[in-house]
């Protein structure tokens, strides 16, 4: 009962954030309610009994990837009124659209039973005396390896490449240049010049140096 | 599991459904369409979580972090195009995103 009361609140927050999210006019605000319903969503994820994922999206998900984009919203100077262009014009057709993709999962749904065979087709069931975070890593690291480390790559490229793109060379900046400095010797720099009694040393010419 | 497989499937159905009111509606505001993207993702992991538990099966749970891998991933590769476009042309209006044209 509790259950179902947690999970019909947090359910109506997480969709009103996500309403909010699509249709607020400033960027930095539907950011920061993109937070609230990822927050919102691990809750959820918490009902289900994935404790372990719930966790990974309030910590990562919500702490690197949503503040990534308020850091991105933040550092674009953009006008932010010539946004707002086009949404009368485009919200018939995308609500036409939402309400009929809408009518076509409920209809699928409605429809929908779990076949009583189904739970034989389990791949690894859910241990019932382990801890969600025990039993989900004794698979990754077994059965799901190689898609553990592909994905641990995918991240890699990801990096690389968000590096690559936003990385610019400074040509007024002053750097060193370390195989220049590495070829550098004494002889080409530094003369000795014996100075006569009286007279003080008489320095060579530009180019002898 | 605690609340029926019924309720996550509207849920998550509902969340699919107003991100992808959200791609339609701001059409010119491109950091608005990658949160609705983040949105529909979250929808898919929310699908995933809800059948794992119903179902007593940890594979779903298993592919919810591949999701999020590939979800952060992507999200960071376009935040960096966003910036290297802004940084180009001053602005990053979507509808004269010409410039990657073969």
């Amino acid at each position: 009962m509790i259950a179902n009361l947690a999970f019909y609140l947090f359910s109506f927050i997480l969709l009103a954030s996500a309403v909010m999210v699509v249709t607020s006019r400033n960027p930095v605000h539907a950011v920061l309610f993109l937070i609230l319903a990822f927050v919102n969503a691990s809750i959820l994820f918490l009902l289900a009994g994935a404790e372990f994922l719930a966790f990974i999206l309030a910590i990562v998900y919500v702490g690197a990837v949503a503040v990534l984009f308020l850091f991105v919203v933040m550092m674009l100077d953009v006008d932010f009124a010539a946004w707002r262009e086009g949404f009368q014009r485009y919200a018939p057709i995308g609500a036409l659209v939402a309400l009929v993709l809408f009518a076509e999962l409920a209809i699928v749904m409605a429809g929908w039973t779990v076949a009583p065979a189904a739970s034989y087709a389990r791949m690894f069931p859910t241990p019932a005396n382990e801890t969600n975070t025990v039993a989900l890593g004794s698979l990754i690291y077994t059965s799901y390896l190689p898609l553990f480390q592909l994905s641990g790559m995918i991240l890699l490229v990801a990096m690389i490449g968000a590096i690559v793109l936003t990385h610019r060379d400074r040509k007024r900046a002053k750097t060193q240049n370390l195989a220049q400095q590495h070829a550098r010797k004494p002889e080409d720099t530094l003369v000795m010049v014996p100075a006569k009694l009286n007279e003080g040393a008489v320095l060579p010419e530009k180019e002898a140096l | 599991m605690l609340v029926p497989l019924s309720h996550y499937l509207v849920v998550a159905g509902l969340l699919l459904v107003i991100g992808i009111f959200g791609i339609f509606m701001n059409r010119k505001n491109i950091i608005v369409i990658m949160m609705s993207i983040e949105l529909i993702l979250l929808a898919a992991n929310l699908n995933f979580v809800a059948f794992s538990g119903a179902l007593h099966d940890m594979v779903g749970q298993v592919f919810t972090m591949f999701v999020l891998t590939v979800a952060a991933a992507e999200s960071a590769i376009g935040l960096a195009i966003l910036v290297i476009y802004f940084r180009n042309r001053g602005s990053i209006e979507v509808e004269d995103v010409t410039m990657m044209k073969g």
